[in-house]
């Protein structure tokens, strides 16, 4: 394999990862941390891309300024929604599936009423990087750090802070936290604040690579599910595990036949993943380390 | 330190605990003891907060952290913002519930039955969760935890989820002294630990009251603990309160073994 070939085979490597990783860093929080399955995940994304594109295109603001409007609005469209609606699903699966179906259509009908069909793109920027007959977008390789720096910030927070330790325990009992004089619906709040948050930075560092319409959110959910899935019950390891594993796969895969055998492989690792992992790669992991531990 | 007057406590419209009146003084420790089933795990719940309380009081070191007494559920609900409250599906305001975090920060430590470590935090993470514990008092207590219980301080690193059952009964009691509480509630602590450690635990819980002032009031159905840990001791059964028994009392057999399932 030609230098330039494994550097095209590294570029797709990292597009696929900062792509599987940020479209699901939100949803694994959410999901993993509160029992909610927020099918509407994709419309928080949307909410974050046009939020930074109408503030891009219509203020006239620099695009890091636009983007953090973008986050903001997402975050205050989480809080909003989790004081009306989702804080009642808790613990309420099923319903939980339901519902935010329900949020994901009216939201993609709203943006359909309101925005029309579609929006000016930003427009990607930064330029490209050529290396023999390739080339390759630079923002894009910028994503991949960001999706790094992303996945640390969230370690930090909640293995470094009390917020995260507070966080961590309300999850694994409500009930002993509470005791703990820790205020548990507050918790649930800021916790889906920062996947609302989270989603809104995907919508916003995508805004000016994908093509902005009411249903953008679809290009991420399938992705995020499925790094969910394959990720298991540890949100940041089994995220950054999926992100690494399916990103390998999809790199590859495309590599060879194209973006469309990369879609079909993604998927087929997932079937495999339900199949013969059930609790994702961690869950795996976890059994593996139960078992040294029985073994001691 | 704790009066609860006329408590009552049910599960939707099935009364649970009636007629519970407890007072517990400044430093003193208190057992409660009963058999399975009788409500011991109820009461201890309502008195921290987990639980609602269908009726009576109980008050906290000198505030009312509940008052489910017919006399204020009736001004509450006479009153403008209980009409308000009711039309608008936000419940009833009646009378006083100070919640269960609130509690905690007012000073309330809070052991469950079965520890309820937080198993997958480490020992270090589940002792600073009781640092909200007792807002009044700014000093976390690590230094004497670990002199409490030495082997929290060699696991400090370790999942919780990894101890044995009385190590986790360790860190449960010493998570609830490192916020300094004022009242230190235990729901069966000897339960799942072995007798030794059981001997260990009810020692180190008396030093913990001789050492740092703190009023303890435990719910209990082992001999042991509740002849030796408690300095009186309530009898409850079928939901109320039975019998009161003095230290003189407390030392024979017979009278304590009446109310256990001995």
């Amino acid at each position: 394999m030609a230098l330039y070939e494994l550097l095209n085979l590294t570029f797709q490597f990292l597009d696929s990862f900062a792509f599987i990783v940020l479209a699901t860093v939100g949803l694994a929080i959410i999901f993993g941390m509160m029992g909610i399955i927020n099918l509407a995940h994709g419309e928080f994304i949307l909410v974050g891309a046009y939020a930074t594109t109408l503030s891009f295109n219509l203020l006239g603001v620099p695009l890091v300024l636009a983007m953090l409007v973008g986050i903001i609005a997402t975050t205050v469209y989480g809080i909003i929604l989790e004081r009306l609606i989702i804080h009642r699903l808790y613990g309420r699966l099923l319903d939980s599936m339901v519902v935010t179906f329900g949020i994901s259509l009216v939201m993609i009908q709203l943006t359909r009423i309101v925005f029309g069909n579609s929006l000016d793109q930003i427009g990607t920027p930064f330029g490209g990087i050529s290396y023999g007959v390739y080339s390759y977008s630079a923002y894009r390789i910028m994503l991949a750090g960001a999706a790094i720096l992303t996945l640390a910030a969230l370690y930090v927070v909640f293995t470094r802070t009390t917020f995260g330790i507070k966080a961590r325990a309300t999850i694994q009992d409500e009930e002993t936290a509470r005791s703990m004089g820790v205020d548990t619906d507050r918790m649930y709040l800021s916790t889906f604040a920062i996947g609302s948050a989270l989603a809104g930075l995907t919508g916003a560092l995508y805004a000016p690579t994908i093509t902005m319409s009411p249903d953008l959110g679809a290009n991420f959910l399938v992705e995020a599910f499925v790094a969910v899935v394959v990720g298991g019950p540890s949100v940041l390891i089994g995220t950054s595990l999926a992100g690494g594993f399916l990103g390998t796969i999809d790199a590859i895969f495309t590599y060879v036949g194209g973006t469309f055998i990369g879609q079909v492989a993604l998927l087929t690792a997932a079937i495999f993943a339900i199949r013969f992992l059930p609790d994702g790669i961690t869950g795996l992991l976890e059994d593996i380390r139960a078992k040294r531990r029985e073994a001691q | 330190m704790l009066e609860i007057e006329s408590l009552g406590v049910s599960y939707g419209k099935t009364p649970i605990l009636r007629d519970i009146d407890i007072t517990v003084d400044d430093g003193e420790i208190v057992g409660i003891m009963g058999k399975n089933g009788v409500g011991k795990t109820t009461l201890v719940k309502a008195v921290m907060g987990l639980l609602e309380a269908s009726d009576g009081r109980i008050v906290f070191d000198g505030d009312v952290v509940v008052d489910a007494t017919e006399a204020s559920a009736d001004d509450a609900s006479n009153g403008v913002t209980g009409h308000l409250a009711t039309a608008l599906g936000l419940g009833s305001t009646a009378g006083t519930w100070v919640s269960a975090d609130e509690r905690a920060r007012r000073g309330m430590g809070y052991i469950p039955q079965g520890r309820d470590v937080f198993p997958e935090l480490t020992v270090r993470e589940n002792l600073k969760m009781g640092e909200s514990i007792n807002e009044d008092d700014d000093e976390v207590r690590y230094e004497d935890v670990y002199d409490y219980f030495p082997i929290l301080e060699e696991r400090r690193s370790q999942e919780a989820g990894t101890l044995s059952g009385g190590q986790q009964q360790m860190l449960a009691i010493g998570r609830a002294l490192i916020g300094n509480p004022d009242l230190l509630l235990l729901d069966e602590p000897s339960e799942g630990v072995q007798p030794s450690i059981v001997q260990d635990i009810t020692r180190d819980l008396q030093q913990v009251n001789r050492d740092l002032g703190t009023t303890i009031l435990f719910v209990e159905q082992n001999l042991h603990v509740v002849q030796h840990l408690a300095e009186r001791c309530y009898a409850i059964d079928k939901g109320t309160i039975v019998d009161e028994l003095g230290p003189d009392r407390m030392q024979e057999r017979e009278a304590v073994t009446e109310y256990l399932a001995v």
